[in-house]
This record gives C-alpha cells, sequence and structure tokens, in this order.
C-alpha cells in the first residue's frame, strides 16, 4: 500500500472532524428548544385541518392532503429503489 | 442455519397477527398516530419472520415467488396515481379530497373539536393510506427476498448430518471416546 | 445551554458519523456511518417542531386545553425516512455485487475495475 498523501493522514482528518463538529454546535447557542420561530402555516394546519380535510391526524391530513405531491415522489422514489435492486439481480439465461 | 422446531412453530403461529396489527395500524391512519409508510414496514416484518425461520431455496422458492410481491407493489402505486387522477375528472384538480364531506363511502362531515373518532371519514385519506400500505409492503419484501436470494445457504442434509471431526463424538455415556 | 441537549446530540451524531465514514476501511462500516447520519438529520428536524408542554397534534381523545406541536416537521422526517431506506438498500445491495467480484470488502484492497 503507497503512503497517503497528506490531506487522507489520520491526525489530519480527526482534527477537521473535530472543526467541523465545533462549527455545527452553533444552532444549539442560537435557537432555543420549546418556542419555535415563525409558525403561522402550522398554526393553519392546526385550525382548520379538521373541517376542510376530515381528518382527526394533522399529520395524515399534511402528509396526505396539503403536501400531496411529496408523498407521489417518496412513493416513486421507493419504486425505483426496488427497480435497482431487482436489476443487480437478474439472472442472465444464455 | 437451522433454527429449531419450537422456534418455526411459534414462528408459524404469529404471522397472522402481525398482519392484523399492520393492517389495523395501515386503516386508522386518520384517527390513531400511524398510516401507509408505518403499517407497510409492520406488515414487511411478518414476511422476514417467516424468512428467519425456513430455508429459502427449498421451502420459501417454490410457494411465495418474487414476483408477486412485485406485482402487489405495483398494484399499490397505480391505485394512488388513479385515485389522484380521479380527483382531475370529479373535481377541479390533481389530488384534491374529492370524498370529503359528500356523504358516500367515506365522506361524514367533522366538527372542529375533541371527539372519540369516526372511522368513515376523511375523504380519500384512508384510500391513499391503504395503497401506500401495500406498496412499502411489497417493496421491503421484494428487497429482502432478493438479498436472500443472493447468499449461500447450507441445506438441510447437511445440517442434520452429525459432526464430522472425531474429537467431538461422545460415546454412550457422554464421555469422550 | 442545558437545555438545548437535543441540539447539542445532533451535532455530536454528526461528528461521530463522519469520523466512522472517513476512518473505517471495511465497507459495511462505512455503509452503517451513513445511516447514522441520516438519523442524526431526522433528530434534528423534529426537535425544531417542539412546543414547550404540548401533545402530539391528534384530535381523538385529545386532554384538554394544552398546546399542540408543530406537524409540518414531522411529515418532512416521514418523507426523509422512507428515502434513506431506499439509499440503504441499494448501497449494501452494491457492497454485495463488489464482495462477490473482488472476494473483500476492505477498501484498501480493491484498486481498479475487474471484469
Amino acid at each position: 500500500m503507497k503512503d497517503p498523501s497528506f490531506t487522507m493522514r489520520p491526525g489530519f482528518v480527526m482534527v477537521l472532524i473535530v472543526l467541523i463538529t465545533l462549527i455545527l454546535l452553533l444552532p444549539a447557542l442560537g435557537l432555543t428548544f420549546g418556542a419555535p420561530a415563525a409558525s403561522m402555516t402550522d398554526q393553519y394546519y392546526l385550525d382548520n385541518s379538521q373541517t376542510e380535510t376530515g381528518a382527526n391526524n394533522v399529520v395524515s391530513a399534511v402528509v396526505f392532503d396539503y403536501r400531496g405531491f411529496d408523498t407521489l415522489g417518496e412513493a416513486t422514489v421507493l419504486f425505483i429503489a426496488v427497480l435497482g435492486v431487482a436489476m443487480i439481480f437478474r439472472r442472465v439465461h444464455k | 442455519m437451522t433454527i429449531g422446531l419450537i422456534a418455526r412453530t411459534a414462528g408459524r403461529l404469529i404471522v397472522p397477527f402481525i398482519f392484523i396489527f399492520g393492517f389495523y395500524i395501515v386503516t386508522h391512519g386518520h384517527l390513531t398516530p400511524g398510516g401507509g409508510f408505518q403499517g407497510g414496514a409492520v406488515i414487511a416484518t411478518g414476511v422476514a419472520l417467516l424468512l428467519v425461520c425456513y430455508y429459502y431455496r427449498e421451502c420459501m422458492e417454490k410457494f411465495i415467488p418474487v414476483s408477486s410481491f412485485k406485482l402487489v407493489e405495483s398494484a399499490g402505486l397505480i391505485l394512488f396515481i388513479c385515485t389522484a387522477l380521479a380527483g382531475l375528472v370529479v373535481a377541479s384538480g390533481f389530488l384534491v379530497n374529492w370524498l370529503n364531506a359528500t356523504g358516500g363511502l367515506f365522506g361524514h362531515a367533522v366538527a372542529y373539536g375533541v371527539n372519540p373518532g369516526d372511522l368513515y371519514t376523511a375523504g380519500i385519506i384512508p384510500v391513499l393510506n391503504f395503497a401506500i400500505g401495500i406498496e412499502v409492503f411489497g417493496a421491503l419484501s421484494a428487497v429482502l427476498l432478493y438479498m436472500f436470494a443472493g447468499l449461500k445457504e447450507t441445506t438441510q442434509e447437511e445440517d442434520d448430518a452429525p459432526a464430522s471431526t472425531p474429537a467431538l463424538v461422545k460415546g454412550k455415556k457422554g464421555g469422550r471416546k | 445551554m442545558i437545555a438545548n441537549l437535543p441540539f447539542i446530540a445532533v451535532a455530536l451524531l454528526m461528528g461521530i458519523s463522519l469520523a466512522t465514514i472517513l476512518l473505517k476501511k471495511n465497507m459495511i462500516k462505512m455503509v452503517m456511518g451513513l445511516a447514522m447520519l441520516e438519523g442524526a438529520v431526522n433528530l434534528f428536524l423534529v426537535s425544531l417542531g417542539y412546543r414547550e408542554n404540548g401533545i402530539a397534534p391528534i384530535f381523538t381523545n385529545a386532554p384538554e386545553g394544552a398546546d399542540m406541536v408543530l406537524p409540518t416537521v414531522q411529515a418532512l422526517t416521514l418523507t426523509n425516512i422512507v428515502i434513506g431506506v431506499a439509499t440503504t438498500a441499494l448501497m449494501l445491495v452494491l457492497v454485495m455485487v463488489i464482495y462477490k467480484k473482488y472476494g473483500t470488502v476492505n477498501s484498501d484492497k480493491m484498486r481498479r475495475l475487474k471484469e
């Protein structure tokens, strides 16, 4: 195995990871845990979803009715993943 | 690798209850926590239990082919798209809740407030839950069966044969030979 | 600072997952590190929507007079979990094919594309 270059030595990588973790700690200083900042659309969903959609579960109403296109995209992504797995494991008939 | 007669029998007894529990989570998705994705994953756990208990190449491959799970998954996605397109024909747009408050199959109206929960409410949301539930079940089971087909397993004769190393063969009274 | 404990846990999880992906040689451990990174992102999304003394956003037999938690971020997390499952399944299948062709899962020992 040849000598790793400077950027891939374990000491340099660990210093980089500690630096990135310290930068990722910035949201913990800026955000507060119990009080979300701007919640106007969420307040509309909580107040009006039971009469507009008829569902008691507000998360189901948001996933399937107010944001239904995201669920359609996600079902397609799952289908394509199974398509990829089936294509790799097919039997080639001679 | 064999797993023993007790585990095999108990696994075969528990699988219908797992299917019923998963179907309950899928159907009550608009009343309690849960829905299509969570219920489909629970139903796929039943198939995973069957895969652990039985040998794949001898028992499962003949009875449950992979193509049946792929058919179930495609049927789920087609049902989702057809229900969404029916909103384009009946009401004014794609993915519009066209069954809500009409008095039809899922069409009771709900007022704002705390209530015990009626199953026949919420428009097309139970139909979409059922479609996504069978799609996730078919997808996860197909991935599991394809991965098991790529493994090398021992057959049942190799597992039942007595141990071939002479140091481990014990005599009649339990000592070493 | 101690009240923001979920956000500190998210940063630590992301750091540990990055260390796993960059420093380990076994390919299956690299896939495990990526799955842990997706779990850290889901935790961050869910803990953004919490209200103090809130209950779940469900109207069936809910207790009286309590605030409800925000429902939009929970919908985003649901989608993210399913996409994470699809990505992890495809990566594991690719690792299986690599093991069949090269005979090893050590990333130092496979260097060129084989036929």
